[in-house]
This record gives C-alpha cells, sequence and structure tokens, in this order.
C-alpha cells in the first residue's frame, strides 16, 4: 500500500495504468482532460501497453470502445458533459451490445448556458442509458470504485458498461490523502481477461449490432434489463471482495449516523459528506439526523435504501440536477418511487442544488436541515419541491 | 496480379445470397466483388443503411465471417476500434492471427454524417479499407439527397417543381478529400469494371494502413432504372468519364486506370435513369448543358492532375 496526495483525476490516470486496458479511446474536456494527458504520458513512456487512440471527437471515442470492446479488448474511456452528450447514441450501443467498457464520467454542467463547472446534469441524462451508474464522495472512493468497475462489468451475470461518476473540480482537482494498492494487488483483483464472443475468433464469426424487428427486440431489451438487475448482487459482492484485499468495503448505499435517525439527507456524491458535517452539528443540538448517500445509482439499489433508511420520518432530498418539468429532480423521483412501492410513508422533500458549479453552502444546507426537522414535528409544511442557494427573484 | 475468376468461384463465399437488397441492386455487386479478394481473417464493419439492414435481419446474416454494425456516423471509427483492438492484443501477446479490416458505408454515411469519423480515422492511420458503397443519395430511407448526389438530379428532398429542378449546386469530391488525408491508397471504381474493382480491392488490403475506395452503385428504386439495367449502368458512368477509374497513393502519385476509346456524350448514362428524366427535356437544356460542362472539366482537371504527378 502506498499513501499519495493526489487529485481524483490522477488517481484514476494511475488506476489506468495498473489496469492496464487493451484499448483506451478518449477526447480531451474539462474537467476529464489530465486522466487522458496522464494517461497518455504513461502510453509515451511504455509503462503501458495499452492502445491509446486519441480520436477526434467522443462520438469517435465511445465508437471505439464499442468496436474494441465487440473485438475481444478490455477498454477503458473519460469524459465529462457535453462530451458524454455527444456519445449519446454511442452509449445505448455499448449497453444494448453488452459491451463491459469502464468510463471515468467527470460530472459537469450540460451547456446551455456553457459552463465548465460541477453537476450531475450529465449523468443524469443517462441514467436510462443502460449502464450501471456509480457515484463517489471523495477521490478515494474514485479510486477503489475504478478498479472495482471492471470485475462488475465484466462478470458473467452482468456483462454491462459502467459509468464511474466524480465530481468536476470539487473531487477531480482538489489534492486528497489516497491510499493506493500496488499493481500485483490491483491486478490480481481484476483478474485477466477473456472476452465471451469475440469478433476477432476466426473460428467462431459473429455478428454484433444486427437489425431486430418486433419479433425479437422486446426478449433483446428485457435480457438486458434483467442483467442490470442482476448487477445489484454483483457490485455488492465485489465492493465487500474488495474491502477484504484493501480495509475499506462498499455496499450499495453509504450511511451516515442513520442508525436512531429521526431526519435524514439523501444525496450523491461530494455533497453527502458536507451534510455529514451538517448532520453532526444537529447531532450536538440534540437533533437525530442521519445522511445517506446512494452509492449506485443505475441499477437503483431500492432495498438498501429502504433498510438504510429504517425508521425515519422525514426525508430531504438533494439533486444536483433538474429533471426540468417533472417536478421532482431524479433522486427524489427514484426515491420516491421505492418509498411508494414498499408502502412507506416517510416524508420526502425535494431541493434541487449546485448547478454549474454553485456552492452549497453550510448555512442553506442546515436550513434545509432543519425545516425537515420541525416538518417532523408538525410545526412547518416545506414544499415539496425547490431550489437551494438561487435568487429567488 | 490477374484475377482469376475459375479460381474465385471455388471460394467459400463470405458474402452470401438470400440477403433482402433490391433484384439488381448494385451494392451487392460490389459487397461480393469486395469479399471475393479477402483470404485473410477478416472483420466488416457495416455503416446503418441499404447493406446493413438487408444483410443482418435477425436472426439471419449473409455474412460468414465476423462482421459489426454499430451507428450511422461511424463506420470508421467502429472499425477503428476492432483494429485497435486487433493491435493491442497483438501486443499483449494474446493474439496471433494477421487480420484485415473492411468497412462498407453507403455515401450518406461516409460524404454527409460519418465524414468526420472518417476523416478522423485515416488521419490516425488505423489499418482498414473503407469501401463507400455510393448511390448518390439517402437510399435507404426513400431517395433524399446528399452530399454526393450530382446537380440537378431528383430526389425526394429535392424534387423537380416548376420554381427548382433537381438539387441545386454540386456533389463533394469525397475521393479527392480523402486523398487530401495523404493516405496510402485512394480509389474510385465501379462494379461494371469488376476486374479493376477488384484489383482495387486486393492492394488496399496489403496496406497496413488505411485506404479509401470510392465505388459508384446503381440504385434500382433510386436512380428509377431496370434490375437488367444496373451494370450496364456502372459502364456507362465509366464509359461516359462521370465517374473516372483512377487511383491515387500517398496523396500524390495519380493514375487513371481507364481511359474510355470513345468518351461517350453524358446523355447515355442519363437516359436510362429517372432521376435524371427532366434534364431531357428541352427547357430544361442549359440544366444537362451545365452537368456535361462539369464533367468535361473534372475529366480534363483529372488527367492534368495525373499527367503532372510525381511518379
Amino acid at each position: 500500500m502506498r499513501v499519495v496526495a493526489e487529485t481524483a483525476n490522477g488517481a484514476v490516470a494511475e488506476a489506468m495504468r495498473q489496469i492496464e486496458p487493451h484499448v483506451v479511446a478518449a477526447y480531451p474536456i474539462t474537467p476529464q482532460t489530465e486522466v487522458v494527458e496522464e494517461f497518455a504520458g504513461y502510453v509515451s513512456d511504455g509503462r503501458v501497453r495499452t492502445r491509446f487512440v486519441p480520436v477526434e471527437s467522443e462520438h469517435s471515442a465511445m465508437s471505439i470502445c464499442v468496436g474494441a470492446s465487440a473485438a475481444g479488448a478490455r477498454v477503458i474511456t473519460a469524459t465529462s458533459s457535453q462530451g458524454l452528450a455527444y456519445m449519446w447514441e454511442m452509449l445505448y450501443i455499448a449497453s444494448g451490445n453488452r459491451l463491459p467498457i469502464v468510463m471515468a464520467l467527470v460530472n459537469r454542467a450540460l451547456s446551455a448556458p456553457i459552463n465548465i463547472h460541477c453537476d450531475h446534469s450529465d449523468s443524469m441524462g443517462a441514467r436510462d442509458s443502460g449502464w450501471i451508474q456509480i457515484y463517489c464522495r471523495d477521490a478515494q472512493e474514485v479510486y477503489d470504485t475504478f478498479i472495482q468497475a471492471l470485475p462488475i462489468a465484466e462478470h458473467e451475470d452482468v456483462r454491462l458498461p459502467v459509468m464511474v461518476c466524480y465530481d468536476g473540480f470539487i473531487v477531480s482537482h482538489s489534492l486528497a490523502r489516497i491510499e493506493m494498492m500496488t499493481d500485483e494487488r490491483v491486478r490480481d483483483f481484476i483478474g485477466s481477461y477473456k472476452a465471451v464472443y469475440p469478433l476477432l475468433d476466426r473460428d467462431h464469426p459473429v455478428i454484433y449490432g444486427p437489425l431486430v424487428l418486433y419479433d425479437y427486440y422486446m426478449e433483446f431489451k428485457r435480457q438486458q434489463a434483467e442483467a442490470m438487475n442482476r448487477a445489484l448482487e454483483v457490485v455488492f459482492e465485489i465492493g465487500k471482495r474488495f474491502g477484504k484485499i484493501s480495509g475499506r468495503s462498499y455496499g450499495l448505499v453509504s450511511s451516515y449516523r442513520m442508525e436512531d435517525a429521526d431526519i435524514a439527507l439523501a444525496a450523491l456524491s461530494s455533497t453527502a459528506r458536507t451534510a455529514e458535517v451538517i448532520a453532526d452539528e444537529l447531532r450536538d443540538q440534540g437533533i437525530r439526523a442521519g445522511v445517506i448517500s446512494p452509492r449506485l445509482f443505475r441499477p437503483f439499489p431500492a432495498k438498501a435504501l429502504l433498510q438504510a433508511l429504517g425508521g425515519i420520518k422525514v426525508l430531504g432530498v438533494l439533486d444536483r440536477a433538474d429533471s426540468i418539468g417533472a417536478g421532482m429532480a431524479p433522486l427524489a423521483a427514484d426515491i420516491g418511487a421505492a418509498l411508494q412501492s414498499a408502502g412507506s410513508n416517510i416524508r420526502l422533500y425535494n431541493r434541487v442544488y449546485g448547478l454549474g458549479g454553485r456552492d452549497l453552502t453550510l448555512s442553506d444546507l442546515k436550513s434545509f436541515f432543519l425545516s425537515l426537522e420541525r416538518a417532523g414535528q408538525g410545526k412547518e409544511m416545506p414544499a415539496h419541491f425547490g431550489y437551494l442557494g438561487v435568487r429567488e427573484d | 496480379m490477374v484475377i482469376k475468376l475459375r479460381e474465385i468461384s471455388k471460394k467459400k463465399p463470405l458474402f452470401t445470397g438470400g440477403h433482402r437488397l433490391c433484384a439488381g441492386c448494385g451494392a451487392a455487386v460490389i459487397a461480393r466483388q469486395v469479399m471475393n479478394m479477402v483470404d485473410e481473417p477478416v472483420v466488416i464493419g457495416n455503416g446503418t443503411g441499404c447493406l446493413e439492414v438487408t444483410t443482418s435481419i435477425y436472426p439471419f446474416s449473409s455474412w460468414n465471417v465476423s462482421w459489426i454494425h454499430s451507428a450511422f456516423p461511424n463506420t470508421a471509427s467502429t472499425i477503428a476500434g476492432v483494429e485497435s483492438a486487433w493491435r493491442a492484443l497483438r501486443d499483449f501477446g494474446e493474439m496471433k492471427d494477421n487480420y484485415r479490416f473492411i468497412a462498407f458505408a453507403g455515401d450518406g454515411g461516409t460524404y454527409d454524417i460519418g465524414l468526420q469519423a472518417l476523416s478522423g480515422a485515416i488521419e490516425r492511420g488505423h489499418r482498414f479499407l473503407y469501401v463507400c458503397y455510393n448511390n448518390q443519395a439517402y437510399m435507404n430511407t426513400g431517395y433524399q439527397r446528399s452530399g454526393a448526389t450530382p446537380a440537378s438530379s431528383w430526389s425526394s428532398t429535392t424534387p423537380v417543381g416548376t420554381k427548382q429542378k433537381g438539387k441545386p449546386g454540386r456533389s463533394k469530391d469525397l475521393t479527392a478529400i480523402t486523398a487530401a488525408h495523404k493516405i496510402p491508397y485512394v480509389a474510385q471504381a465501379s462494379p461494371g469494371f469488376w476486374n479493376d474493382l477488384m484489383l482495387k480491392v486486393e492492394r488496399a488490403l496489403q496496406i497496413d494502413g488505411p485506404s479509401f475506395i470510392n465505388v459508384i452503385q446503381p440504385c434500382i428504386p433510386g436512380w428509377g432504372i431496370l434490375p437488367r439495367d444496373s451494370m450496364r449502368l456502372a459502364k456507362l458512368a465509366v464509359d461516359t468519364c462521370y465517374w473516372p477509374l483512377y487511383e491515387i497513393i500517398d496523396g500524390r502519385e495519380c493514375t487513371i486506370n481507364y481511359h474510355p476509346k470513345q468518351k461517350l456524350p453524358l446523355t447515355e448514362f442519363l437516359s436510362l435513369q429517372k432521376r435524371f428524366k427532366h434534364l431531357l427535356k428541352d427547357e430544361n437544356r442549359a440544366l444537362l448543358e451545365e452537368l456535361q460542362a462539369e464533367v468535361d472539366t473534372d475529366w480534363e482537371m483529372l488527367m492534368m492532375r495525373c499527367v503532372g504527378s510525381l511518379r
């Protein structure tokens, strides 16, 4: 084990070096650029044998990934924001062909107006694209998750692409203390790769991407959905297995002081860490507050989430992406559906925050938390949906 | 190199019959002629279009080799991905076979929506042969104009009306555009000249880098022709110098592979096609003359380029 001071982007590039995939195809975009640059350096210095394809666009980046993965290679890419948007049709083609591609998605707002800072509108827009999505709270989780992503993607019960999401600049560019494993340990953990139906098998020619009409299309999609559901167990198992070699075990939902909580906040990624600070403060004032953070977002870990919520009465859900016109943002909508299906009477309040990198201040967070507390006591009825930290006029 | 048809007839067909292309379709002839020249392990990349939809209807396939279709604008980058995987697997010592890679896409997927991916892939130098089966419009979706549609041609999005007579403006010269990338091999071919086309495929498949062959493809419904006239038109396109057969090596060395003994008037080519029917009317004589003048000028310029090119 090594302890280093590194950014999440640097940690991903280092994890990629340790993994040494067959093919990396990527196009630079802020705030992902460092990942591509640093990895290009490893290629130039001969530290990896990886075929690095510096493409002319993100559409081609994902097309190369699709071609290379179908051919039988282990494939990694990285992007952000418009880059992910430009890959759009290829995301569905990657998952529809059951290709275990791994992507580092450094979350950044979508244009217009153009903005380079963090929100989750890029990955949230891709939540129905058939990719497994895992959100990381800090740089250590980014490194650890990136190493877990390949065994998840390549698992025989899954064979689906995985998006490892982390907050642009906030996590991607901040130096953090990271424990890194040895190359041998990483390689042992991910194992060698043998593609199931590679194009490059002269004795067994295969067809990828045929025209499938109404007589078979629905079975294809149903099987894909079943593979996605099986990923719940696989992500859990691999998170535990990772714990055995690293001492850092992972589940599907991260919880903070939830055991006896009355109220809780739910948030993805780095904001969950910020919310923990406020939860501690409220605890000091005698309010039993907790935080939950779904680590896995696709497939949605409804069961694990309900378990983590325990006996709380009120839940505030923080979304770093809006679903314009829906009346509820993505994370809240999914949690709400899980609560409804389980017949839960936990009351849910949703706030959109932090778009385009807008800071979520501790005071905004605290006042939201306190309004939840008053709602729990029946003293106040906050709006079910709204925005935090935005000019109101 | 001599093409021996007797030998070729004994080979196991890599592209088989039973597909759903139109009777007389030039794309099927092109695919067959190209696949006849494949002697090494190969992977085919096929862009969305006529050839793809008619040869891959699940659970059937006309391909006896590995084949991938991913989307419309990325035939070049998809096959470049397959090629990159092959190179990597060789570098990792996990693959010994010497593979070749061939991309097939129509003019829609090549001249227009796929131009960026094509340009990027040939500039990066991947080993693959890109075959554009060029029927000069978006035939798969019902004959809409493309960047390859010739001036004044009817298409369903450039109909012949009272104000506008077919497509305004000229087609782009994609063969020259790819040659400007200075890649090892670029050529124009026609399935009507099978010997020339197949020799070009053979040359291209020997290259450890990118090559591009732009093949004119008569389209039965899109051109408004009879199935039996398909190969006749493929020949007339060349004999009228509407579609000259030539090749450019490394963006410099240009050779015309076939000089018609007698350059036929363009009307010989146009008059068999419904898409040009209006050009034969007296009122549109000027448009016909413009098109003939364009063909003449392009042919002269091509001859000058080839005469003056480095050998």
